[in-house]
């Protein structure tokens, strides 16, 4: 408990800006929906039909002319790529910044098991993404409201689970990665965070790419997918789930046994 | 039983040397300084009773208890002193004192206040402003704040100005005392030899010599100063010889009375014959070791 909220307030700072930020990003996309959609009455055939770059971000799934295909677009981009972000960051840096910092012999030449070390910075990690995603959620509903469109309730649901599950698994990668590493995993959480993100904008170019989505969380957490299936494709989720189980399992392991130096 | 015990003791990073084969035992009670040069293996060996890193070989225990299987319970009993201590950024004093005292679920409050006092230092400060020297007391004050049964300090005195390191070593005393063992790392003997009751000395990873200060003193030989020739005597047994001006000193470990007869036939200003001081006792150990390999 003493190593969770001294986690906690290590990462007030950066939660808050973290949060503020994508909340704010994704509060403002919905609040300026009513004029975007005047404006783009005639220009939403368009964007459905320009190709590649229309497959890519799903927008030949979704028109604009209704709000919820509008607010997947921002939605994917705000909180599943910032949200994914930050959740890469964090995972990366829990475990590593202890040795990387030194602070590792400090913390470690306590009465304090490693288990009980892994669990309580994994504990932070899963409060810390759910506040960011939660506070985004607040905002996001009470902008909605705002504008006086109506609350689809259960895609809501459907989509802002999707990002936290992305946002989890994310973490738990980059969680498990670290314990691999001495010197901070930052670099390669952030890459791993953003090729995910590219691989899903691949995967929907081509049909024959399809089974990049097994690999990315983006897969699952396609937001035009969402909207337009109403749904979570449930075979990328599996894939998802697993690999996260596998890089926590892997953390345990890894780091109940290391060498601190 | 021991308050530390190791038996043949082997770490290896990869292919790089550690510590080999290193058997020791320190008693519950005892002031103990571990002695070796840099990179000699202190850190690798303090590091393996404290369950940082596991050995490659042998087995090391704390009051009997595994180093590696029983970490916890050692740990409880144990106050470390790293030989760089670094803290989380951004905390103050206060604050950190605080961490270490929650994380060993204890309140040391009252010893706290105390020790920063007498080592007179200031808990709001923030942490990263402090220097060196003020840092090395956060450290002394979290490793000593909730009077362990076991002290392990890492070359403690590095960065303390000599007032400091006297208080430090009061301090220690009384722990010490009070029934407390003390391990010390250093790489000055004669801090050691003021304050220690027994000692051992490591290097390149192996074990030299553990035994009771008044022992390792006596190596048998003698540091004899010549005043007002060139030349040393021509006798056997002589080490070390230096010559500067009309001045010879050596280090002699043969009989007494040859060295006597061959002063007696120079023509000299002066001469003494003195112990040798630790430093000088420390190289021969060194040496005796290379030797014997």
């Amino acid at each position: 408990m003493t190593l969770l909220l001294h986690e906690l307030k290590r990462n007030k700072l950066s939660l808050i800006i973290w949060s503020a930020a994508v909340a704010f990003m994704l509060g403002v996309c919905v609040l300026i929906y009513p004029e975007m959609a005047e404006q783009m009455k005639e220009m939403s055939d368009m964007f459905a039909n320009m190709g590649a770059l229309s497959d890519a971000f799903g927008l030949d799934q979704l028109g604009f002319k209704d709000f919820m295909g509008y607010f997947a677009l921002e939605f994917g981009e705000m909180l599943c790529l910032g949200g994914g972000l930050f959740a890469a960051i964090l995972g990366a840096g829990m475990l590593a910044k202890e040795e990387k910092d030194h602070t590792a012999e400090f913390l470690l030449t306590h009465p304090i098991s490693r288990v009980s070390v892994v669990t309580s910075k994994l504990l932070a990690v899963l409060i810390q993404v759910v506040v960011l995603n939660l506070s985004t959620l607040i905002v996001t509903l009470i902008c909605i409201l705002a504008i006086g469109e109506q609350l689809q309730a259960g895609t809501l649901a459907l989509l802002f689970l999707a990002a936290l599950i992305l946002q989890l698994e994310i973490a738990a990668i980059t969680f498990g990665l670290s314990s691999l590493l001495r010197r901070g995993a930052l670099g390669l959480g952030l890459g791993l965070a953003l090729g995910f993100y590219f691989m899903n904008l691949v995967a929907n170019l081509s049909e024959q790419l399809e089974f990049v989505k097994y690999i990315t969380p983006y897969g699952y957490a396609d937001a035009a997918h969402i909207v337009s299936e109403g749904r979570i494709e449930i075979k990328y989720l599996a894939v998802g789930l697993i690999v996260s189980a596998a890089s926590i399992a892997l953390a345990y392991k890894k780091y109940t046994s290391k060498d601190i130096a | 039983m021991n308050a530390i015990q190791t038996e043949h003791l082997t770490k290896f990073y990869g292919k790089t040397r550690g510590i080999e084969d290193v058997s020791l035992s320190v008693e519950v009670g005892d002031f103990f300084g571990f002695i070796g040069p840099n990179g000699a293996g202190k850190s690798t060996l303090i590091r393996t009773l404290l369950g940082l890193i596991a050995p490659t070989a042998g087995r090391a225990e704390l009051f009997g208890r595994d180093a590696i299987k029983c970490r916890i319970e050692n740990l409880n009993d144990i106050g470390y002193l790293p030989s760089e201590a670094t803290f989380y950024s951004g905390m103050k004093v206060g604050e950190l004192l605080k961490l270490s005292a929650n994380l060993r679920k204890c309140d040391c409050t009252e010893q706290a206040r105390e020790l920063c006092e007498r080592l007179e230092l200031d808990t709001s400060r923030k942490i990263d402003e402090l220097s060196l020297g003020n840092r090395k007391k956060v450290g002394i004050v979290a490793a000593l704040q909730h009077n362990p049964k076991l002290y392990i300090l890492d070359e403690p005195t590095s960065g303390l100005d000599p007032l400091m390191q006297k208080e430090f070593f009061t301090i220690l005393q009384e722990r010490n005392e009070q029934g407390a063992t003390i391990f010390l790392s250093s790489h000055v003997l004669s801090e050691v030899m003021r304050y220690c009751n027994r000692a051992a000395v490591i290097r390149e990873g192996h074990l030299i010599v553990s035994d009771t200060i008044q022992n390792l003193k006596q190596i048998g030989a003698k540091r004899v100063v010549l005043h007002g020739t060139t030349m040393p005597p021509l006798i056997p047994g002589l080490k070390h010889t230096r010559a500067k001006g009309k001045t010879v000193q050596f280090m002699y470990n043969g009989q007494t009375d040859v060295l006597l007869q061959a002063l007696a036939r120079m023509s000299l200003e002066d001469v003494s014959i003195t112990d040798p001081d630790p430093e000088e006792i420390l190289m021969h150990y060194y040496e005796s070791a290379k030797e014997a390999n």
